[in-house]
């Protein structure tokens, strides 16, 4: 008999669970499939140039891919704590995505350029294979160029603490 | 001509300009092909705005999605081979009917298994029901017997 008035409260405190759960996760962050594969192929350009960038020059250490554009709003908001990475020694690489040299290099002189290569993806056909569905988002690589990590969304002190600083440390 | 005349045709154009593009892409693709362009759009969510399909969807990655869709309905790639390039990149979760596997059971069977759950919990509320209303009827002799001792 008992039990009869204590079922609602199980399934009361059941579904609370699963609404703390719910808010805590964010359903516009798709886990990416490629985390722990090997980071897509690609050939594009320097920013600015004609030299050609591939795949096989960001093997040998682990190192950060930031896919931004200054079109992105949220790119802003990331790129103070960039900058701060790049003083401290962070590699990024910036793959500038679809977007135009020139608007891109002025966004880069007026807000500073966190990054040792600026990549551009203009067609924004390397996105679609490092899956990207919108930037900021940020790849971590080991040195054999697995992806071990994604940050959807700027990049966070919280993130860099928690996640990635202990990924490029342990392989460091 | 009145101004108004010339605003209508100006727009007229305006619009004529803007579905250009879209004619251009539909016209290449013919028959069976449209057919399984339609159809494998309108299975694919953009990641954008994720409750609509690349085929609804105007964001600039819905584009690019339904641009490989077409390029590769044209080089002569299967629908399984194009779900498997879209999958590689953004998981199962860019399928609108998503594969029954390990972690997609639940989201298949969940509903199926909750209407078995409710339709259990009704068919046992409705039989106490009835077997309460049975052993409420009354029987006049016992009740006369009841009263009598009350009485006495």
């Amino acid at each position: 008999m008992r039990i009869r008035y204590l079922a609602p409260i199980a399934i009361l405190i059941g579904l609370a669970v699963l609404f703390v759960f719910g808010l805590g996760h964010d359903p516009r962050e798709v886990p990416s499939p490629l985390i722990g594969k090997p980071s897509p192929d690609f050939t594009l350009r320097l920013l600015g140039s004609d030299e050609p960038y591939q795949r096989s020059q960001l093997l040998g250490r682990p190192v950060l891919v930031n896919f931004f554009a200054s079109w992105c709003a949220g790119c802003k908001v990331e790129h103070p704590f960039l900058m701060e990475l790049s003083r401290r020694g962070v590699e990024i690489v910036g793959i500038d995505y679809k977007d135009t040299d020139a608007d891109a290099r002025q966004w880069l002189g007026a807000h500073g350029n966190p990054y040792a290569r600026v990549i551009v993806d203009v067609q924004g056909t390397a996105g679609l294979d490092w899956g990207v569905y919108g930037v900021p988002e940020t790849f971590v690589l080991d040195a054999a160029g697995t992806i071990v990590y994604k940050q959807i969304g700027p990049m966070t002190e919280e993130a860099w603490i928690t996640q990635i600083a202990p990924l490029m440390g342990a392989q460091r | 001509m009145t101004l108004r005349h010339v605003f209508a045709g100006l727009m007229l154009g305006l619009v004529m300009v803007f579905a250009l593009p879209s004619m251009a892409q539909s016209k290449e693709l013919e028959g069976a092909d449209l057919d399984r362009y339609q159809g494998m759009i309108n299975q694919l969510r953009c990641l954008v705005c994720q409750n609509q399909t690349i085929a609804d969807s105007n964001a600039p990655l819905a584009q690019d999605l339904r641009e490989q869709v077409r390029t590769q309905i044209q080089s002569g790639r299967s629908d399984a081979e194009i779900i498997e390039y879209v999958t590689a990149r953004y998981g199962d979760f860019v399928l609108y009917r998503p594969p029954f596997k390990r972690s997609t059971w639940l989201l298949w069977v969940g509903p199926f298994a909750l209407l078995l759950g409710a339709l259990a919990i009704a068919v046992s509320l409705m039989r106490r029901g009835r077997q309460r209303r049975e052993a409420t009827a009354v029987d006049p002799d016992r009740l006369r017997k009841l009263l009598d001792e009350e009485s006495r």
